[in-house]
């Protein structure tokens, strides 16, 4: 119907590209996967027979660590798979991206496909299995068909499917969509939903290495934690962290939103300052000033503007300054911006996602969307900070699974950067900032 | 006894290929894409549907009653003619989406979860859509994303669809 597409660029995702490197939002496609280099590792480790505790061993070296948000390391992860096991194993990714801020797998998925299949293939390789499933976030539906474009591409070039490029080793790989339930994103609930249940979270023990999918051994990893394996396999384990810092290997995506000037993604070595990347985001949209960022998507404790721009890009860094890199997305707000109001939108969120299995979240949500809803709008009552950070407590670390604690964090760290603002809502029956979203 | 079937052969096709992505023992896994795909055919779930699909993959009606009402974009009730979801959520929020829903609401002459009189446009606010640096997104019938909606191309969508 004639809308425009937003502007396709060189370098996409920024000179520091390493995953993401040349693409530029229209060469997807498998012959430009392979003519960047793309199936090179894939290649390398079949034509010279390398050992699979290789690949593991490289991967622990990388210190490549969880993309999706919980940051485990991938190498160690992968050594959990049982080797002697004789039945079917499976291999899962998780490309259901819904944590509010959070776009890059996204990008991933429509731009370089081609390097989570290779990833895939590898993981395969590494850990004796041969059937993986993708499962993608329902909301992205051309995503999902160009997804299953990409594995015909795959399947016919033979790098898919029984007895790869002539050798002994067969991979299969599906793609499976979601259709709206945040809660998907968890892995075990992402396992229910896998198999045609409603998603709720599994309590763990045990974990997915020992009964996962269909109760067999599995390895669900992030869409952009497959995508950096190729890389690793071909420069190896080394030259990935030396692309970061110790203990941060690598770079990452981070996804930039509000209010920036150019909302994008962008690739950068892992210890970057966030005022360089901000920097790449055309800075703060209308010139205005910095307020607050939440620097790993929703869930993550919000830190006030001064911390931010001494803060860098990395797992550490970021834990120092009192928050969670999370699954990099970075939401930014300016001087104008409502806390109680931002506030209110994520805790409507957290009490719309919740899967209602754990009493503490099903209730406390509900709970902490109405207190701070009353705030915003003039119905306060003296009580309701302690009372919001109280129910908080009560529902952190005592549900199965952790969106008890998504919802928890923003509400703890809300109140404490920005109390004042809670306080003159409850006392003034109206907002400190104006005009606010 | 064999129900009448109720879904096209086209529709089965896609179905059995679904089915054909998991092992012979878990057809259960294909029900998402299932439902999914008798959705676009009928336009929304009926039981006599979800039924349907139950009897096709062997599963419990129930239990296909279990997913079709914990995914939100199953619709459980007739909707219009085009299904309007946008997300409101923060990012999206920072980004021009309450604006957005805001002349969405006014252009329509209805609130979320309400259809026009002429049974043309339903409009729903959304959960995060994974597509944030587009803000403000927009569905149109769960499958095409819409970006970058501001007013002015909220009326030439609107225009487009009449």
């Amino acid at each position: 119907m004639g809308l425009p597409i937003p502007p396709f660029a060189v370098d996409l995702f920024g000179p520091d590209a390493v995953i993401m490197k040349g693409v530029n939002g229209l060469n997807w496609r498998l012959q430009d996967y392979v003519a960047r280099g793309g199936y090179a590792g894939l290649k390398k480790i079949l034509a010279e027979k390398i050992p699979p505790e290789q690949i593991v061993n490289e991967l622990k070296k990388s210190a490549l660590r969880g993309r999706g948000g919980a940051g485990f390391p991938t190498g160690l992860k992968w050594s959990f798979m049982p080797k002697q096991y004789s039945g079917q194993k499976y291999l899962v990714c998780n490309s259901d991206e819904g944590e509010p801020g959070t776009f890059k797998d996204r990008d991933i998925l429509r731009y370089n496909p081609h390097s989570l299949i290779e990833g895939m293939i590898i993981g395969g390789y590494a850990m004796g299995i041969t059937v993986g499933y993708n499962y993608i976030h329902g909301e992205v539906w051309d995503v999902y068909e160009r997804f299953e474009e990409a594995l015909e591409e795959a399947r016919a070039a033979g790098y898919l499917g029984a007895n790869i490029l002539g050798t002994d080793f067969s991979f299969q790989l599906h793609a499976h969509h979601g259709w709206g339930a945040y809660i998907c994103g968890e892995e075990t609930a992402l396992l229910e939903s896998l198999e045609g249940k409603k998603g709720q979270p599994r309590f763990k023990p045990p974990f997915p290495a020992s009964y996962g999918l269909y109760g067999k051994p599995t390895t669900i990893n992030n869409t952009e934690t497959f995508a950096a394996v190729p890389w690793i396999v071909v420069n190896g384990g080394d030259a990935f962290l030396n692309l970061g810092r110790p203990n941060n290997g690598g770079t990452k995506i981070f996804s930039m939103s509000g209010d920036v000037a150019r909302p994008g993604n962008f690739e950068v070595k892992l210890g970057t300052p966030f005022a360089k990347l901000l920097e790449m985001a055309g800075g703060m949209r209308d010139g205005r000033k910095l307020k607050a960022v939440i620097p790993g998507g929703s869930s993550m404790p919000v830190v006030p503007a001064d911390v931010m721009m001494a803060t860098d890009m990395d797992y550490d860094s970021i834990a120092k300054a009192g928050s969670m890199l999370g699954s990099g997305a970075v939401i930014v707000m300016d001087e104008t911006r409502c806390m109680v109001k931002s506030l209110l939108r994520l805790s409507y969120f957290y009490y719309e996602e919740s899967c209602g299995q754990c009493t503490p979240c099903r209730e406390g949500t509900g709970w902490l969307y109405r207190m701070v809803d009353r705030i915003e709008h003039g119905r306060g009552r003296a009580e309701d900070l302690e009372l919001l950070n109280n129910v908080a407590d009560n529902i952190q670390g005592r549900t199965i699974c952790a969106l008890g604690d998504a919802a928890a964090m923003p509400v703890r760290a809300f109140i404490k950067h920005f109390r004042d603002e809670f306080q003159y809502h409850i006392d003034h029956k109206k907002c400190l900032v104006a005009p606010y979203i | 006894m064999n129900a009448p079937m109720m879904l096209s052969p086209d529709a089965l096709a896609k179905i059995d290929k679904a089915v054909a992505k998991y092992p012979p023992t878990e057809k259960q896994s294909a029900v998402m894409a299932a439902l999914t795909i008798a959705q676009d055919e009928k336009g929304w779930l009926s039981t006599e549907t979800m039924d349907f699909v139950a009897q096709y993959l062997g599963m419990a009606p129930v239990a296909v009653y279990e997913v079709a009402t914990f995914y939100t974009m199953y619709d459980l009730k007739p909707v219009g003619k085009y299904k309007l979801t946008i997300c409101t959520n923060l990012p999206c929020a920072l980004q021009g989406a309450t604006a957005a829903a805001e002349h969405l609401k006014k252009a329509l002459g209805i609130g979320f979860n309400e259809t026009t009189a002429d049974g043309r446009f339903t409009l729903k606010e959304g959960e995060c859509m994974g597509a944030c640096g587009d803000a403000p997104v927009m569905l149109q019938n769960n499958k095409r994303m819409l970006c970058a909606m501001s007013p002015d191309r909220i009326d030439q969508l609107l225009k487009d669809l009449e």
